[in-house]
């Protein structure tokens, strides 16, 4: 350490503050701050795909949403098309009068004549000597007791008819066909026999022809194999393309889920921020009657605004939601705005800017206005999941969208009938109501740190 | 002494204005049920039968429809105010009041039992998260309660339905039944369904308010003083942590309440929210009013009373 200190002038000029890089505005740190969140960026690009999916998707893939496929009912996705085409069904004349048993009886008593197919099975038997009928039956499953034989199709009075020809809604499966004797009282014998059949789909030659499957046409189509209408995601319980009806259902959940809050936010900024203006007893009054509305059961609300706005057949019932959903849903907005003018107003720098000479008009539009916005926007963020869950509850109960047009939540409703069987149908809409809900959420998050100023520490 | 007295009257105080308040709430859920009924278009004496019009004249009356509206008013809040909601028109030997007796405490079980489920669940999970913030179980649970609370109370009933027959089928015999209700085995899974979605919220509550207390001085105090972890964690974080989870139970009343109503569908519950639909179905009109003005009092009340458990747990609590 040196003992002494000599002071010197320095040179003062330079040293004043250069900015390196431009200042960033609120708008463009916070789109900064979103970037660099991964999660939140990932989540813009889903809520942008299934924008693309739902406003794009019915122009690629044009199938009406409506038209049903009735060879393809609850079909998964992946199920095999294939169909033989053959020549229109022709009524089986020979039942009545065929008794000679064919050559393959001599060791089955029950056989199938010809082919199985969709458009007919055709089955004989061996005549049982004590009977006095016979009753058919087709199961979908083994028998495992002769009470458990499946669906009666017919019951046979006629002892010299010892043919059946089943064309009772036949699917490309296996079938177990059981034919069981009648004693004189109509009580079933012992007698009985069961047979696996596995049928094959097969399309008449004018249907092929008439839906375009085959570029050919006439008889020489006979015999070939065609290949059914492609649905990717399979089709639901009418046999109506189950990706045309997403991208159309798409169409209605996110225009409630995303129109319903932006026009309830819109309403809620307005009537919030003259309560917050007003004050005093204005201000109460409002404010008291936002309470109310807040009081009221919201979903018991929803249907009653949907009975009062009710749909002319024909119409969608979309509209009636909107118009419910903004009715009821508008104060918690109008609060929220309320409570951020009444504490803007009397932050330092509106005074700053009103000692300034600002007008009402500025400090609304330059300071007010841009103040809440961030909030706002991180409302109407969750908003959406909201107005996409009472849509999808009010479909599903029946009192939403009017069929046949499909929205998420009917198409939820449709799918959880066929469950068990078919659960494709649920599934997908379930998956997608549950997709856009996740990322809306993962996008509100990520709004509400990139745009509140209270978290920047962290 | 006398601060709390004055304290013990400020509570009475504010009890009776928030009951006042309820009830003034309650009215106007009456009043605006009548009129937004009265303007539903169609009639509740519309059939697919062509009536007459003296029959129609005769039912009219039968019902007082044919009287003037603000009287009409007047008669549906002098019964309602004696308790009476009227008779159903799509099942005409029933009271409205007997639909709500018999089915609304089924409802009250299941939404009882779920309210329990998911306040544990919540107040468990988020201590947990808390705990271990950033850790696996964090991770693990955080993940889980963004599914719960972006799948819809009816896919989680779907597949709680399907895998309860699942399960059955692969023991061979009935572990819990699929639908129903009668027995306690039946509230097992649609209560569970029920709390998901509160579960899921509640724990992010909980989770967040227990790291809010992280920072606060009274833990660093006591852990300075050399408390027993335990005592720590019970006395200081979770006493204090569960306060917010407490006030959110009220609101969370009203979200069981309507999610009951798919649960109940899609488990073939016999509970009100049930018969709301139905009748919501089939344009019954005295029950729907009936059952909208009951489930608005019941709503309103609850909250009430969970503000008011509040003021009596939390001293902090401003009365005003």
């Amino acid at each position: 350490m040196e003992a002494s200190f000599s002071f010197e002038r320095t040179e003062t000029i330079a040293r004043a503050v250069t900015t390196t890089r431009p200042s960033l505005t609120y708008w463009q740190d916070a789109w900064r701050r979103f970037k660099a969140n991964p999660r939140s960026l990932i989540s813009l690009y889903i809520v942008a795909a299934i924008g693309l999916f739902t406003l794009v998707g019915p122009w690629v893939w044009t199938i009406n949403p409506m038209q049903q496929d009735l060879d393809q009912i609850s079909v998964p996705p992946g199920a095999d098309r294939r169909a033989r085409v053959v020549e229109p069904h022709v009524r089986w004349a020979t039942t009545e009068t065929n008794n000679t048993t064919p050559s393959t009886m001599s060791t089955t008593p029950l056989a199938v004549i010809g082919e199985a197919t969709t458009q007919a099975v055709r089955l004989a038997w061996k005549p049982v000597a004590a009977a006095s009928g016979y009753r058919v039956y087709r199961g979908i499953a083994e028998p495992t007791s002769p009470d458990a034989l499946g669906l009666p199709l017919t019951d046979i009075v006629n002892t010299k008819i010892t043919g059946f020809e089943d064309r009772l809604d036949l699917k490309p499966r296996t079938y177990f066909y059981s034919v069981v004797a009648l004693g004189s009282e109509g009580f079933e014998l012992r007698e009985h026999a069961t047979l696996a059949v596995k049928v094959i789909r097969v399309i008449t030659v004018n249907e092929a022809i008439a839906r375009g499957l085959s570029q050919r046409d006439g008889p020489s189509l006979i015999g070939e194999t065609v290949y059914l209408d492609f649905h990717p995601l399979g089709t639901d319980y009418l046999g109506r393309d189950m990706l045309a009806r997403l991208m159309h259902g798409a169409r209605v959940s996110l225009f409630i889920g995303i129109v319903a809050p932006f026009l309830y936010v819109l309403v809620g900024i307005l009537y919030g921020s003259i309560a917050g203006f007003a004050a005093g007893r204005w201000d109460q009054l409002l404010m008291r009657f936002a309470d109310f509305v807040v009081a009221l059961p919201f979903l018991l609300f929803m249907i009653l605004f949907k009975m009062i706005f009710n749909t002319e057949p024909g119409e969608s019932g979309i509209f009636a939601m909107l118009l419910a959903m903004i009715l009821l849903s508008w104060p918690a907005t109008a609060r929220l705005v309320r409570g951020q003018i009444l504490q803007i107003r009397e932050e330092a720098y509106i005074g700053a800017s009103r000692l300034l000479g600002a007008g009402s008009m500025y400090l609304i539009l330059r300071h007010m206005i841009p103040n809440t916005m961030g909030v706002i926007l991180v409302t109407l963020t969750f908003a959406v999941p909201g107005a996409i869950f009472t849509e999808a509850f009010l479909s599903f109960i029946g009192m939403g969208v009017a069929p046949p047009n499909p929205s998420w939540g009917s198409m939820c409703n449709e799918g959880i009938k066929t469950m068990l069987t078919a659960p494709h149908e649920l599934v997908f809409p379930a998956v997608f109501i549950s997709l856009t809900v996740l990322v809306f959420n993962l996008l509100g998050d990520g709004l509400r740190d990139a745009l509140d100023t209270r978290m920047r520490s962290d | 002494m006398a601060n709390s007295r004055t304290n013990k009257h400020a509570y009475v105080r504010y009890a009776v204005i928030r009951l006042i308040q309820g009830a003034i709430t309650v009215w106007l859920i009456a009043t605006a049920t009548f009129f937004a009924m009265h303007n539903v278009p169609g009639d509740p004496l519309m059939d697919e039968k062509a009536v007459s019009p003296e029959i129609r004249k005769n039912l009219q009356a039968k019902y007082g429809l044919d009287r003037p509206l603000l009287e009409q008013y007047g008669i549906y809040l002098s019964n309602m105010i004696r308790g009476d909601f009227g008779i159903s028109y799509a099942q005409e030997n029933r009271r409205v009041n007997d639909i709500i007796r018999e089915h609304f405490p089924v409802s009250a079980i299941l939404g009882v039992l779920s309210i329990v489920f998911a306040a544990l669940g919540g107040i468990l999970f988020g201590a947990l998260t808390a705990i271990n913030r950033n850790r696996l179980p964090d991770i693990v649970i955080m993940f889980l309660v963004i599914m719960g609370i972006s799948v819809p109370s009816f896919v989680f009933a779907a597949l709680g339905q399907m895998t309860l027959v699942n399960v059955n089928a692969f023991f061979g015999t009935s572990i819990l039944p699929v639908a129903g209700w009668g027995s306690v085995s039946h509230m097992i899974m649609p209560s569970l369904i029920l709390g998901l979605g509160t579960m899921a919220f509640l724990t992010r509550l909980m989770r967040s308010s227990m790291l809010e207390i992280d920072n606060a001085d009274y833990l660093r105090t006591a852990i300075s003083k050399g408390l027993p972890p335990t005592r720590i964690f019970l006395r200081h974080q979770l006493r204090n942590a569960i306060l917010p989870v407490i006030t959110v139970l009220g609101p969370s009343i009203a979200a069981i309440t309507t999610g009951g109503f798919v649960v109940e569908l899609v488990f073939a519950i016999p509970g009100l929210g049930r018969y709301f639909v139905q009748a919501v179905q089939q344009s019954d009109y005295t029950v729907i009013m009936g059952t909208t003005v009951f489930y608005g009092a019941f709503l309103v009340f609850m909250v009430i009373v969970v503000d008011l458990l509040y003021g009596l747990v939390d001293p902090r609590v401003r009365l005003d």
